[in-house]
């Protein structure tokens, strides 16, 4: 059955998927890199697959307008794991995965599954039937913004199994957004495996914006492996969703290469969301940044855990790495967990953590000038998450999120665009 | 101290070996090698217990036989063969039909040889030594001037003859046997160690100490110390280990509980120096603990702080359970590793009561080819309102081929308090040591100078006999790192 909607290239792989998967098992929470989020609860629901391929009933583009203005992006609407009729230029592919194999099996046999996963990577490699790759020539600059619009559909509760190949040959630049948004009120969990590939002297910029509903459950993991002085910015903000499980493995493999990661969750209710970074310096005179910030209003639980892995021989290694948190709520749980693994003497490495609340003199201050209390509440706590916003290198975008994360503090919903149809985080 | 001076005697030091390696040659009754009920049997019948006592062990080693040994910990410790292990050395064995009061002039001369004053008058400052030597407490010196305060101190083993009740109170209250592994297995064998019982208001007058040897071979150590420190009570406790250098591991699974009351103050601090094994990671002493304080009592304060220099592999996290309102806590650290040495500590802070409070800084050295990682718990309970934790891990990397990790874990469940934590790695700044080069101090001195420098915001908290010797003990230890 799975086969039928795939390409031979996908399909070889699944056979040592399971094979790995049956050997190791899904990650319980015994499971260090799993201990806060709980795999199995995620996965009990009876979901549906769409094996046969049935089409959309509604036209994405039509109702999901999610253009972001003065950005001049190109939409590409991926509806569960059903992805649009490529885009393709000389040196820029953005398309179905069945169809990149099917005109550069060379290509994409090289890329597919060449980063050995966990489990859960492995339960996607399993399912997937199709996915977006996303190649970038040698020194192409794709001009405009590549905007990957991930919606769950769905009347029944389904499970789709996203997957992502970015090819970056040398010198190539681009830059993604990849968000995700729920058509349907029905629990609908997605497996996402995104491997990304950046050839020596490439750019990317991969932002990621999760304004999903309640019922939304996400596994995603993230290899991104680096040749020699590439720069690699990357972002994911979480406004609103369910379950959130992220694993993002950077590999540094070239001399020179940088990675600037940041990250911001805004959560209430019985929001969940557990970010897993590993940064992993493998060659020296290399360059790591990473700022995650978390609000956390209602009863959330919320989970960071970010390790740097110098290995020998990365000496020069600069890494620096802060998770910071705002407890606004008693009922808040926040897990936080910075690690450094140093194998090598010639590096300068640190971290920082904290968990705290609103600065009370600072309410004090605006208070005396005429600023009441939720206001000013809500000042400071657009100032703490704007430092992550502000950190996003396309302006229309960073302005747009400084937008929606305002929404998202003042009103509860974080409505991206005009068309009315995000903000249904509680349909 | 002049300059001139402390660096002659950094490079006096550097020069020296493990100098506690010897062994001493003294008739030693051995148990059997093996475990089993019968020999947990044997070591209670053997120290003269009472029915409770055994059967709490009894209760610890079935439950240890239900346990794995863990595997969690950033070291690699090999499978550790526990009938290959005697678990009663008593060095007084053949002495004690005689009389028990006169020590082994053997013995005397052990103690003499490490610099513990075992002798009362010739005891400088007013240290109250408790010597354990093997599975035995081979004396306590002082022990009378402290009862005229009402304060305790004698080994457990006197203690459950003599102070039952207080013993069974408190024994195993802050690390029950079903804790882990290593507690399950020293609540079963558990040989001597140290009681200290402050009552309510008294200051002691000296600082109290144990020594605790190991010295025949092929046994382990499992010593258990428990100090209580009743409402308004101070203590400072001081720790300190040596072994003889051997080509085989020695296993040492200690268990030291410590519960203040309100008000009452105790401060713990430890020069670990067991035998790290040689260049060639050959020997040297598995140092597997669990330490743990209670702060039970509102306004209660408890101090760690721990020199770390020996051992093959160390894993251990002296913790502190913040229980009363208003309590702190401190933890103040330095783990020196070198050649193939391997040591993941660090501390544990559960935060329970209101506006607790807990202090972390911890300082690793990593060289040669050793691993050593700090491993820390924040835990701030939902009703711990108010609770504040800083807490600063700083790594310092000698060589490209050791290793240096953290991995704290903070776990916050309100919205009241506030927990910090930063960390930094680095190697030795180049210019500090181009500084001195500058004025004349050769790269090694230059080294030390500023590893003792690195080192000095935590051995500022060591009482002052011991910081004297955990400054000697880094030198020794990193010798031959540099350069």
């Amino acid at each position: 059955m799975l086969q039928g909607g795939s390409h031979p290239l996908i399909d070889r792989h699944r056979a040592d998927a399971l094979a790995l998967l049956e050997a190791r098992g899904l990650p319980t929470r015994k499971v260090e890199r799993y201990k806060y989020t709980d795999v199995g609860a995620m996965l009990e629901p009876d979901f549906g697959l769409n094996l046969s391929r049935l089409p959309l009933r509604f036209d994405p583009r039509s109702l999901y307008r999610c253009k972001v203005p003065g950005l001049g992006s190109t939409l590409h609407y991926v509806a569960g794991d059903m992805v649009e009729a490529p885009l393709e230029e000389d040196l820029l592919f953005v398309g179905p995965m069945t169809e990149f194999a099917r005109r550069r099996p060379d290509m994409f046999s090289a890329y597919y599954n060449k980063v050995e996963g966990d489990s859960l990577a492995a339960l996607n490699t399993m399912l997937v039937q199709d996915g977006l790759v996303i190649w970038v020539g040698k020194g192409h600059r794709a001009a405009d913004l590549i905007q990957v619009v991930n919606l769950a559909v769905g009347s029944v509760p389904m499970m789709a199994n996203r997957r992502q190949l970015i090819i970056m040959e040398e010198g190539a630049e681009a830059s993604i957004l990849s968000c995700n948004h729920s058509s349907t009120a029905q629990p609908h969990l997605a497996t996402e495996v995104v491997e990304a590939f950046l050839g020596e002297g490439s750019r990317l910029q991969y932002y990621n914006v999760e304004d999903a509903a309640e019922s939304a459950s996400l596994l995603s993991t993230a290899n991104f492996i680096q040749q020699g002085t590439s720069h690699l910015e990357y972002a994911a903000v979480t406004l609103s969703g369910g379950i959130s499980r992220r694993t993002v493995n950077v590999s540094l493999e070239g001399e020179g290469a940088d990675v600037a990661m940041s990250g911001l969750v805004v959560a209430d209710g019985i929001q969940h969301v557990d970010n897993n970074l590993l940064v992993t310096h493998r060659a020296p005179g290399c360059h790591s940044d990473m700022l995650y910030k978390y609000v956390l209003d209602g009863s959330s639980t919320e989970a960071f855990a970010g390790k740097v892995l110098v290995c020998q021989g990365a000496q020069q290694t600069d890494s620096q790495q802060t998770n910071a948190n705002l407890c606004v709520s008693p009922q808040a749980h926040m897990y936080t967990q910075p690690m450094l693994e140093i194998y090598a003497d010639d590096v300068k490495c640190n971290h920082g953590s904290t968990v705290g609340q609103l600065d009370d003199a600072a309410l004090f201050y605006m208070a005396q000038r005429g600023v009441g209390p939720e206001e000013g509440r809500l000042l400071l706590q657009q100032a703490f998450a704007w430092d992550v916003v502000l950190r996003i290198g396309l302006q229309p975008l960073r302005q747009r999120l400084m937008r929606m994360v305002e929404e998202r503090f003042r009103h509860g919903t974080s409505a991206c665009g005009d068309c009315g149809m995000c903000g249904v985080r509680k349909i | 101290m002049p300059q001139s001076q402390d660096n002659a005697l950094v490079r006096d030091i550097a020069n020296r070996d493990y100098e506690y390696g010897f062994t001493t040659d003294i008739e030693t009754e051995i148990i059997p090698r093996g475990l089993s009920e019968d020999v947990v049997r044997l070591i209670s019948q053997k120290k003269g217990e009472p029915q409770w006592l055994l059967d709490f062990r009894l209760k610890a080693y079935r439950h240890w036989l239900t346990m794995e040994q863990p595997k969690w910990g950033h070291v690699d410790l090999p499978p550790i063969d526990y009938q290959a292990i005697s678990y009663y050395a008593d060095p007084r064995g053949r002495k004690r039909k005689d009389g028990p009061q006169e020590i082994d002039p053997e013995l005397q001369k052990t103690f003499d040889k490490l610099g513990i004053p075992l002798n009362e008058r010739l005891a400088l400052s007013g240290v109250a030594v408790d010597a354990v030597m093997d599975s035995v407490s081979v004396k306590t010196t002082f022990k009378e001037k402290l009862a005229e305060k009402g304060i305790i101190f004698c080994s457990i083993s006197e203690a459950v003859k003599d102070h039952p009740d207080l013993v069974r109170q408190y024994l195993g209250s802050v690390v029950p046997y079903r804790d882990n592994f290593f507690a399950a297995l020293n609540s079963a064998v558990f040989s001597d160690g140290s009681f200290v019982y402050i009552p309510k208001g008294v200051r002691c007058p000296m600082e109290l100490s144990t020594y605790f040897r190991i010295n025949a071979i092929n046994t382990g150590q499992f010593e258990r110390t428990l100090i209580v420190c009743d409402d308004g009570g101070y203590v400072s406790y001081l720790e300190g280990c040596t072994a003889p250098m051997r080509d085989e591991n020695q296993l040492h699974a200690a268990i030291v509980e410590i519960v203040v009351c309100q008000d009452a103050e105790v401060k713990y601090s430890t020069v670990q120096n067991w035998y790290p094994g040689d260049r060639e990671g050959r020997g040297g002493v598995y140092n597997l603990v669990t330490k743990r304080g209670l702060l039970k009592g509102d306004r209660s304060k408890l101090s760690w702080t721990q020199v770390e220099t020996g051992s093959a592999i160390t894993w251990k996290y002296p913790s502190c359970v913040l229980k009363g309102d208003g309590s702190t806590a401190e933890f103040y650290s330095v783990a020196v590793t070198n050649n193939h040495q391997q040591a993941d500590t660090g501390t544990k802070m559960v935060h329970l009561g209101r506006n607790t409070r807990s202090t972390i800084v911890s300082k690793g050295i990593s060289a040669g080819r050793s691993q050593n990682s700090y491993r820390g718990l924040v835990r701030v309970a939902p009703n711990a309102e108010g609770s504040r934790n800083y807490s600063s891990c700083d790594s310092l990397l000698l060589g490209d081929t050791c290793g240096a990790h953290t991995f704290p874990y903070i776990d916050v469940n309100n919205d009241s308090s506030v927990v910090e934590h930063e960390a930094t790695t680095s190697k030795i700044s180049e210019d500090q040591l181009l500084y001195c080069n500058q004025r004349g101090i050769p790269p090694e001195e230059a080294v030390a100078l500023i590893v003792n420098g690195y080192a000095k915001e935590v051995l500022n908290k060591l009482p002052m006999e011991f910081a004297v010797e955990a400054q000697k003990l880094l030198s020794v230890s990193l010798e031959g790192s540099v350069g």
